[in-house]
């Protein structure tokens, strides 16, 4: 069975919650990112604890491809049932490495049994190295680097546990070494040089590294799948940055004690999924009326309810758009790549202490999970301002003035006193009901000049491929690199991609653009076309065409191109 | 050393602040109690940030001089905690009711004791809701018969400091705003006492609760002895528990807990509150630079 490892190719394991996915693809991906290669991780599991049946693709590529492939071409199971979980997605080229399965073409599988290969070594923890071993010297990687590699990431285990796991490794790696010579398999890959000293980084953790670069210094939240990520990267980081971070005992707390801290003159980011966002509602109106900055990082996930924990979707672009009681404004930003991730969180902090609003930072489960190789000088020093003013004796919080925006200060800066009021209040900050005086003046000042403000601060999207094109494929948030690539493999100069960072408000060029395409295509997770709702409104058009889907799959690329050929 | 215009701080806001609430109203003793207590810790009032909820309680700082942050109903705590937490050095006191503190807000009464903001909350517990016009409260007697409850209520009242105890709170006292003096001592302790300080204070609505009147309190408390010993949990709770006559005073103190902005572990080497430093770019690039 001839077969040829190319520039491009995806490797998928699969096994029960808790048989080590992690593990295996952990050692193979760092292992892989530095002998050269460009690799790109997705992972997808189920809410659960133990069992249940998971996978993680990694796609290896020379050149930098960091979209979701279905089709695999290396497949790996560390469980027999692994095979039943992602057959949909096995080609005719698909190489099987691992427990067989009767029901599956039982002779193009190099059966291993990495369990026994491990217990003969001494224990069955070592299953997971001989796994990554075997994929190792079945690509023919150098097995020097790999053994270096395990020295370092088990030094705090001793040296007992290095030894096996080396040992494990080799075994692995002597098996996967003789299936490719006698299956004849071959590899050409070309490595780069550059990547080896590229960051391996989570969507996750680009937020994380975002909000440190945006200054944040506190983080109240509660956990709540697939958000948490960023409260752990700020507990984990946050004490040396000096950032408080407190896990708060629910969603109301969490966000009321991120205002507090925000009035008294914090830069401060709550993190939470739809459902935890939901009890938030309040606190959001709480913070545009009393002008209290605040940034609101939600990472989607299938509703209604408690859904599907652990799936992807972009379900709640409706929720954020119009949450809260009564009319404020909002700036609400979708990254979807890890620069874009990084970039747009420490803007988002900027934007709301800036214009004294809520701001908000919309991903997905997907994007949460996925890891990516990056240049370090991508994550560059961004620029950073405090708005803070000193106050005087007869300070005003609420001080109308002509751009709409009052200088903000605090409790204790200057000899001033700052009265903060979630009633309708003055301008020094007491209850009013003075309805066509101050409530009229206020709602200009909170509601239409920011509005404007905020207007004139959004975000060009970003086009990929000619402007002009007759055929604008519009994506938001963590599709963006599905999409350009499903694009690109059209190979069609007439359709290019329109990838938002910034979905609320939009960007003044949006409507002309949109309006000049002949046909206008979004693409998005969720049954209803959330943002091709929003833009048919906003700009006046018809969406000529909707591609949604919404079972906690990502897109991808060979589906989205597929789906694109037929338009 | 006090100067002359120290001594003179009163913490009374400009006249044509119109105070809302109904003549010979219990929150009235609290607030000026509270602007003697002030006078009497010697503090600035841009030092001074007040926090409430909503309800007649939770009106408070509108009629005290300090700085302020009147919230959402039932969440002044997480607020409270949160400034506390970007500026140990302002005083932080909630003024807010017993609707807000022990309905709307009990899941965060609960949690910031065990969080342990240096803090202190006043309640204003009038047995009713007041600014929505007399419905029962957590803390209304059994029996009370009010627009909501025709029948008279049927739920166990809540005991706040009983509560309060059990979750081990640093600082629990209960007072009576028809007794002034001795609410002036107590709210004294409460806010000098560093951690949680939770101080109940019986605050007779004379428009919604024609039950639990002055004079009803009066008659229903009495002050605890000289030498009662502060600081044994299981004898403060014994006291706490009597609901015959309520206990007035410092039920529960102890130096025994923590307090939260000082376990949150960016104060011990520089004090200064978050307003006031600039990010620290070299150790968050070290961070990225230290990443693989
Ligand atoms: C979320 C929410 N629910 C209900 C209300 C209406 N509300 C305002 S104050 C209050 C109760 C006030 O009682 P209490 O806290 O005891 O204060 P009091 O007026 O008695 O001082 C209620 C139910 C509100 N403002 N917000
Ligand atoms: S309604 Fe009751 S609590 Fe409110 S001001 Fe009047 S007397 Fe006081
Ligand atoms: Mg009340």
């Amino acid at each position: 069975m001839s077969k040829h490892i190319k520039d491009d190719f995806s490797i998928v394991i699969a096994g029960q919650a808790g048989q080590g996915i992690q593990s295996v693809s952990h050692i193979l991906t760092h292992v892989l990112k530095l002998e050269g290669y460009h690799v790109f991780a997705t992972k997808e599991y189920m809410s659960r604890v133990r069992g249940g049946m998971n996978s993680t693709t990694i796609r290896v590529s020379s050149i930098k491809r960091d979209a979701y492939k279905s089709s695999i071409d290396l497949f790996v199971p560390l469980d027999p049932n692994g095979y039943e979980h992602v057959k949909k997605r096995f080609t005719d080229d698909t190489m099987f490495l691992g427990f067989k399965n009767n029901g599956f073409c039982s002779d193009c599988i190099m059966e291993v049994d990495f369990i026994n290969i491990a217990q003969a070594i001494g224990n069955r923890l070592y299953a997971n190295t001989v796994a990554a071993g075997a994929i190792l010297g079945l690509m023919g990687v150098d097995v020097e680097q790999p053994k270096e590699y395990l020295r370092a990431f088990f030094v705090k285990k001793g040296e007992e546990v290095i030894k096996k796991n080396q040992e494990a490794l080799e075994k692995g790696y002597k098996m996967g070494e003789h299936f490719a010579f006698s299956n004849d398999v071959t590899c050409s890959f070309e490595t780069d040089e550059d990547v080896k000293d590229d960051l391996f980084i989570s969507g996750i953790d680009a937020v994380g590294f975002g909000a440190l670069a945006g200054g944040v210094d506190f983080c109240s939240s509660y956990p709540m799948s697939p958000s948490t990520g960023l409260l752990t990267f700020l507990a984990q980081h946050g004490k040396d940055c000096g950032v408080v971070v407190e896990q708060a005992t629910d969603e109301i707390g969490a966000i009321n004690m991120t205002i507090g801290a925000s009035y008294a003159g914090a830069r401060g980011i709550v993190t939470t999924a739809g459902g935890g966002f939901a009890l938030m509602c309040e606190a959001l109106s709480l913070a545009a009326m009393t002008e209290t900055p605040i940034t609101i990082h939600i990472a989607q996930r299938p509703g209604p309810a408690t859904g599907l924990p652990t799936k992807t979707a972009q379900e709640d672009l409706n929720l954020v758009l119009y949450a809260g009681h009564g009319e404020f404004v909002r700036a609400i930003y979708a990254p979807g790549t890890p620069v874009e991730a990084y970039e747009i969180t420490a803007h988002a902090l900027d934007v709301a202490d800036k214009y004294q609003v809520p701001t908000f930072i919309l991903i997905d489960q997907y994007f949460v999970d996925a890891l990516y190789t990056i240049d370090k000088e991508e994550f560059a020093v961004l620029p950073y301002q405090k708005y803070l003013v000193e106050s005087e004796r007869e300070y005003k919080r609420y001080a109308i003035t002509d751009d709409g925006i009052s200088p903000r200060s605090v409790p204790g800066y200057g000899d001033g006193l700052v009265c903060a009021d979630s009633d309708e209040h003055d301008e020094s900050g007491r209850i009013t009901e003075d309805m066509d005086g101050l409530r009229m003046q206020m709602m200009e000042k909170r509601f239409f000049k920011r509005k404007k403000l905020l207007e004139e601060s959004a975000l060009e999207p970003e086009v990929i491929g000619k402007k002009s094109a007759k055929t604008l494929v519009v994506c938001w948030g963590s599709n963006r690199n599905v999409v350009t690539e499903a694009v690109e493999n059209l190979e069609d100069k007439e359709v290019s991609v329109v990838s938002f960072v910034q979905v609320y408000p939009l960007h003044k060029n949006v409507k002309k653009m949109l309006t000049k395409a002949d046909k206008v295509v979004v693409i998005e997770n969720n049954a209803t076309g959330q943002f091709a709702n929003l833009l048919e409104k906003e700009c006046e058009i018809k969406i000529d065409k909707r591609i949604l889907k919404w079972n906690g799959e990502l897109f991808s690329v060979e589906e989205l191109t597929e789906k694109l050929q037929q338009i | 050393m006090i100067t002359a215009a120290q001594t003179k701080k009163d913490f009374n806001v400009p006249p044509e602040v119109e105070n809302q609430w109904c003549p010979g109203c219990g929150n009235f003793p609290i607030l000026q109690t509270l602007k003697k207590v002030m006078q009497d810790i010697d503090i600035e009032a841009k030092n001074i940030t007040l926090v409430s909820g909503i309800g007649q309680a939770a009106k408070l700082p509108q009629y005290f001089k300090a700085n302020y942050f009147n919230g959402l109903h039932g969440r002044a705590l997480p607020v409270a905690t949160g400034i506390k937490a970007s500026n140990p050095k302002q005083t932080v006191i909630v003024t807010s009711g017993d609707g807000d503190v022990y309905g709307e807000g009990g899941n965060h009464l609960i949690h910031t004791i065990r969080r342990n903001p240096n803090i202190t909350v006043i309640v204003h517990d009038n047995m009713i809701y007041g600014l929505t016009k007399g419905q029962a409260a957590p803390t209304s007697q059994e029996g009370l018969v009010t627009p909501t409850q025709p029948q008279g209520v049927i739920d166990e009242p809540i005991n706040p400091v009983a509560f309060a105890i059990s979750l081990d709170a640093p600082f629990v006292a209960r007072a009576n705003a028809g007794d002034p003096k001795e609410m002036q001592k107590i709210l004294k302790q409460a806010i000098e006492h560093k951690g949680f300080s939770l101080v109940d204070i019986f605050q007779p609505c004379v428009v919604f609760n024609k039950v639990n009147t002055y004079q009803w309190f009066k008659e229903h408390t009495y002050y605890m002895e000289e030498d009662y010993d502060v600081s044994d949990k299981v004898a403060a709770f014994a006291r706490a528990a009597e609901e015959e006559k309520f206990p007035l005073g410092v039920l529960y103190a102890h130096n025994r807990r923590t307090v939260f902005e000082d376990a949150v572990g960016i104060y011990n080497v520089d004090d200064r509150p978050l307003y006031m430093r600039d990010m620290n770019c070299s150790v968050r690039s070290a961070l990225l630079a230290s990443q693989k």
